[in-house]
């Protein structure tokens, strides 16, 4: 989130597109009704399925999936066509007067570079026109043909609302009703939030359908403000945590890379991280870069990491593929070129597409560690449970090592919500017998792994054999202590670089924020973003003071968020060019003629002044981005591509089928079905009485909701003679499910491009472990592709097909 | 922007620390009694229909606070789980989809569906066990499960349909309104569950005012029939909703628009109070009555099996 979840009580439109948040998110959601009751704010719904979120809206707005894109666009279209636009803000705080080079086009779904036989683009094309002194030309009139306003104009001028109704099946006067009340928002005294999770990242073009909102809510003026924001609700209470501390094969914590091996050495490796500013004056924030990469290394390393060693650089993996995701380990485990497997809280078997494939895939280890508090199928992948898992364990020769962790409510730590607020927990309960937690665990399988290579020696010992391991019980380092160690500290004494007699931070010390970090190696600091979470002032993450002066539901004296306690991130786009609030009656940050002041920690340096300085500090450019320039690998804009698995062909490009940079691995794309074998679009989602796979194994969640089902409409369900209640089997290209089927109004057919759609729904909560029933769930049915720039895969769009069928004998 | 306490549940209950005991009744089934000279604050729950997303966590904390075990159903084509109350549970959603002829707009109604303590309470005045159920000067209605007899006639008093007797101890179960809690101060389990607020707890007038806040804002969102749900017919209740179409309750799955006690009930009731029964008569009416209506009490095997299971399940 850009904003937090107290700050929805500030808005005056809420629109939940791509989320369903009453019903997955529903604590959370309180806020919105806050909004509601308080602010008299409204509640737009638009999802292709009338849902809990939907119930409470004052606006519903049905949408075929997998075409956001086009309904979103279509609304900036709306908007700049009405002169809805908040052009102060447009002009002063974006990119929209930049001017793009010559060739960059878009023809026929396609944008300039593309090769077909690689799925890739030559972005060459994809970039500004710089000047003499490598900073970005501008045309503040908004009037040159290739500046980025005009661009764009001519990029969405297709999406009409009749254009719209024919991709997504919204009708019209819906639509144009959404338009109207989000294009009011563009006063500088309406704020509108967009809520959003997982219903626009599952889709092959997933980070575009987030870009697309990012353009409207720029345009309107309503980033850096309260009660605005891109607001993605995270899934687990801690996977905010998760991307943070860099749990992903191509990062290190903080959101900094993982190298690749092209880049040798450390100076190659900085050498596309300096981050020159692209206007004049810009802060361009990553130009610290280096002083948190390297105290990253010495929190890896400690006194191992050195200047004449590059800081360990070596002993950092260096990445051969751009990413090994979740899609790419079980293909190539499925190709039988992974030898174990260590999974920790997660459920694969259920969770990763195409379930069929991982079977296969994990039957071809040799062995697979599960750590988790619960019994997942993953674990029991092996175990024959019928026709649920209709497995021959005989065949299969994996060792299945279970290792019981602790449950969140069982260990003390913090977990990172999705407002990025870091908050402290304390154990409620003891673990089972044999429970450990996570961190223990893994620090027994390192000091075995250090005594192995200290025995035996082999090519590169050093990374495991040097790792900096200084926790009182090297066996089990305490939550206070990974806590501190991602704060950082300094490592010599810190002097000021004014008089170097005078010490700032003596060595030993926990550094106050990233502020203090080095480049030289003289501090460590394991995550920076989370620099200040448990400094010298104790631990922060700790507090529960609900103070909260004038209300602006900051709540700063609550936890801590990062980066160093700020709560609005780009706050200082809530004033004007001159430092003057949009809005009175929401005031956030603002300038006081000699520095900023507010609400909320200045997203900007304190004494920066605010005609010069722009407020997206992260960008060189100091501006926020309607053209991403070369930074997604599918197009610096957004455009509507088709799910691979669509009902209808892309009338915008007939030839391009899905997302045409998606990766697809070799025998996948034979597996995808088409509308004429498979005429019905699928979906699948949560629902409130479970969370995910593990409420399933608590008894009252699953008597709330105890069995699997798939929803339909009733034209449907009149069409092929299924009765609520009834059964029925799904089948698509590669998988079949049975289960119950729920009638229901709320999933209604669509019309697009003069065809019906139906839509079947599907739910995820059900699998053969636990209280519940046991059942099927959407991964049997999915395909095996995933969004273009960071490979979520595709479960919100894909095709099936549906009949009646005998229920079991009872 | 109005004041930020409005929403949240407020906070009465911790000056409306009711007594639950004998000389706190205003009324006793089967009883003559005299009632308290002063009533306490009566209270009551407020059901926001409108502010319902439907989550069921309110029916989680109802089956926990009462360490109710229920059993895992199966899913009958539609979100209603479990189906209905039953001596397990005490409080259940209930789903309606419904098509706004006006607007054409579907509209899923949600109603958490359970005892609405009727200040005129239907199954008190039928029950013939004397003291079996009682309504505090709070206005609580309350089941006493050892002068429970299990007859069913609350059931038929009901003008909500909502106890339903147990086939483990055969007695009458139903929401207490969580008079457990409300006796140390605390709301009840369901309000301090509900993550929007759609069911709030204190003082009836407290309530009747939340109420109107609320109504105001529905109104100027288009529900020009918002409305607070107190029928008068049963003398107002204790459970209340505010409802978008107030002016068709039946819309949600069948809530009466005007609730009152069955005449066959007024009318022994009546003969109860005015012939004045022997102590011998009353009994034998009520076998009688008994047999007729839930037939001869035979302790089955099952009944066994299921008494051992309680048992076991709660020592």
């Amino acid at each position: 989130m850009t904003n937090s979840w107290t700050d929805i009580k500030n808005t005056d439109l809420v629109v939940i597109m791509g989320g369903n948040a009453a019903e997955a998110h529903p604590c959370g959601f309180k806020w919105v009704t806050e909004a509601k009751a308080n602010r008299g704010a409204r509640l737009i719904v638009v999802d292709p399925r009338f849902t809990r979120s939907a119930s409470v809206a004052d606006m519903y707005a049905p949408i075929r999936q997998g075409t956001d894109i086009a309904f979103l666009f279509g609304v900036m279209n709306y908007c700049i066509s009405n002169n809805n636009v908040q052009w102060d803000y447009v002009k002063a705080f974006t990119n929209a007067p930049y001017i793009v080079k010559e060739g960059f086009d878009f023809h026929d779904g396609l944008f300039t570079g593309y090769d077909e036989t690689k799925r890739d683009y030559n972005k060459s094309t994809w970039e500004y026109e710089l000047d003499a002194d490598g900073y970005v030309q501008a045309d503040d009139t908004l009037e040159n043909p290739r500046c980025v306003w005009s661009l764009l104009k001519k990029h969405i001028s297709v999406y009409t609302p009749e254009m719209v109704e024919r991709i997504c099946g919204t009708p019209k006067d819906k639509f144009l009703k959404v338009a109207q009340m989000i294009s009011e928002c563009s006063s500088p005294t309406k704020t509108m939030t967009s809520m959003y999770a997982l219903g626009w990242t599952q889709h092959s073009k997933g980070s575009q359908n987030i870009r697309a909102m990012a353009m409207l809510q720029l345009i309107l003026g309503n980033i850096g403000v309260r009660g605005g924001g891109m607001n993605a609700l995270r899934g687990h209470s801690n996977i905010q945590g998760l991307t943070d501390i860099g749990l992903m094969s191509n990062l290190i914590p903080g959101y900094l890379t993982i190298p690749t091996e092209k880049e040798a050495t450390l100076e190659v490796y900085m050498s596309t991280r300096g981050f020159k500013p692209l206007r004049p004056n810009q802060m361009s924030y990553w130009q610290n870069y280096k002083k948190f990469f390297v105290s990253f290394q010495k929190s890896m390393w400690g006194s191992a990491a050195t200047a004449e060693n590059s800081f360990a650089y070596d002993w950092l993996p260096k990445l051969d593929l751009p990413s090994y995701d979740v899609l790419r380990i079980f293909e190539l485990m499925h190709q039988g070129k992974v030898n174990g497997y260590i999974c920790q809280g997660f459920n694969p078997l259920l969770s990763a597409p195409n379930r069929k494939k991982l079977t296969a895939a994990l039957s071809k280890l040799k062995f697979l560690v599960v750590m988790d508090p619960l019994q997942t199928e993953t674990a029991r992948f092996w175990e024959n449970h019928g026709e649920f898992n209709d497995v021959d364990s005989s065949k299969i020769q994996t060792e299945v090592i279970e290792l019981p962790t602790t449950c969140f409510a069982e260990d003390t730590g913090s977990l990172s919500n999705s407002g990025r607020w870091l908050q402290w927990h304390w154990a409620g309960g003891s673990h089972p017998a044999e429970g450990r937690n996570d961190a223990s665990i893994m620090a027994q399988i390192y000091l075995r792994l250090k005594a192995l290579y200290e025995k035996e020696g082999g090519p590169v010992p050093d990374p495991i054999v040097k790792l900096d391991w200084r926790y009182k019980d090297p066996a089990a380092p305490t939550p206070e202590e990974l806590a501190k160690e991602l704060n950082g500290s300094a490592l010599e004494d810190i002097t000021d670089p004014n008089d170097p007699t005078k010490v700032i931070l003596a060595k030993g010390k926990q550094v106050v924020s990233f502020a203090a970090l080095r480049d030289d190696g003289k501090t460590a600091c394991g995550c920076w973003i989370y620099s200040g979470c448990f400094n010298e002032a104790g631990n922060n993450m700790a507090r529960r003071d609900t103070n909260d002066p004038d209300s602006t539901g900051a709540y700063s004296t609550w936890a801590w968020s990062w980066p160093v306690n700020r709560r609005i991130l780009y706050n200082r786009a809530s004033s004007d060019i001159n430092g003057k609030p949009w809005d009175d009656s929401r005031k956030l940050l603002w300038w006081d003629g000699a520095k900023w002041t507010g609400y909320d920690v200045p997203d900007i340096a304190p004494t920066a002044k605010p005609d010069v300085v722009g407020p997206f500090i992260m960008n060189p450019e100091g501006t926020g981005r309607l053209f991403t320039r070369g930074m997604m690998r599918d197009g610096p804009f957004p455009a509507h591509y088709e799910p691979f698995e669509s009902p209808v062909v892309n009338v915008l490009a007939p030839k391009v089928r899905g997302n045409p940079a998606a990766r697809v691995f070799k025998g996948d794309m034979e597996q995808f079905g088409d509308a004429e074998e498979f005429p019905y679009a699928a979906t699948s989602y949560r629902l409130t009485e479970h969370f995910h796979f593990w409420t399933k194994h608590q008894h009252n969640p699953a008597v709330m909701q105890p069995e699997f089902f798939v929803e339909i409409s009733e034209q449907l369900a009149k069409e092929k003679g299924i009765k609520s209640g009834g059964w029925a089997r799904i089948w698509s290209k590669r998988g079949s499910i049975k289960g119950k089927v729920v009638v229901t109004k709320r999933i209604a057919p669509l019309t697009c491009d003069g065809k019906t759609v139906h839509i079947v729904g599907i739910p995820l909560h059900w699998g053969f472990m636990g209280e519940t029933r046991k059942g099927f769930g959407p991964n049997s049915l999915t395909p095996y592709v995933g969004d273009a720039n960071i490979e979520t895969p595709e479960y919100k769009a894909f095709l099936v097909d549906i009949e009646p069928i005998p229920g079991p004998v009872a | 922007m109005a004041n930020f306490e409005f929403v949240l549940p407020p906070a009465p209950t911790s000056n409306v620390k009711p007594i639950f005991g004998e000389q706190d009744l205003i009324r006793r089934s089967a009883s003559t009694i005299t009632p308290p000279a002063k009533r306490q604050t009566e209270v009551a729950k407020l059901i926001d229909v409108t502010k319902c997303i439907g989550c069921k966590a309110c029916e989680v904390a109802c089956l926990e606070w009462n360490d109710l075990h229920h059993e895992v159903g199966s899913n009958t084509g539609v979100y209603d789980n479990p189906p209905d109350l039953d001596p397990d549970i005490f409080t259940v959603m209930r789903f309606t989809e419904w098509v706004n002829p006006e607007t054409k707009n579907l509209e899923w109604l949600i109603r958490k569906d359970g005892c609405m303590h009727c200040e005129d309470p239907g199954c008190l005045k039928a029950c013939p066990a004397p003291g079996a159920i009682v309504q505090y000067s709070n206005g609580i209605v309350d089941i006493d499960h050892e002068k429970c007899i299990g007859c069913g006639y609350c059931i038929k008093g009901c003008p909500f349909n909502i106890p339903r007797i147990s086939k483990v101890d055969h007695t009458a179960y139903k929401c207490t309104l969580c008079s457990d809690r409300l006796a140390v101060g605390q709301g009840p389990a369901c309000a301090k569950a509900c993550p929007t607020h759609a069911i709030v707890f204190g003082t009836k007038d407290d309530m009747k005012k939340h109420a109107e806040g609320r109504i105001t804002d529905l109104k100027s969102r288009g529900f020009r029939n918002a409305g607070l749900y107190d029928p008068p017919g049963v003398g107002g209740t204790h459970v209340m909703y505010v409802l978008h179409h107030a002016d068709q309750p039946e819309l949600y799955a069948g809530l009466p628009s005007n609730p009152t006690i069955s005449p066959i009930v007024e009318l022994w009731k009546g003969a109860v109070k005015y012939v004045g029964l022997s102590a011998l008569g009353f009994a034998a009416v009520v076998g009688v009555l008994h047999h007729l209506v839930v037939g001869a009490n035979r302790v089955t095997a099952e009944d066994e099996d299921n008494a051992g299971k309680l048992k076991q399940g709660r020592s």
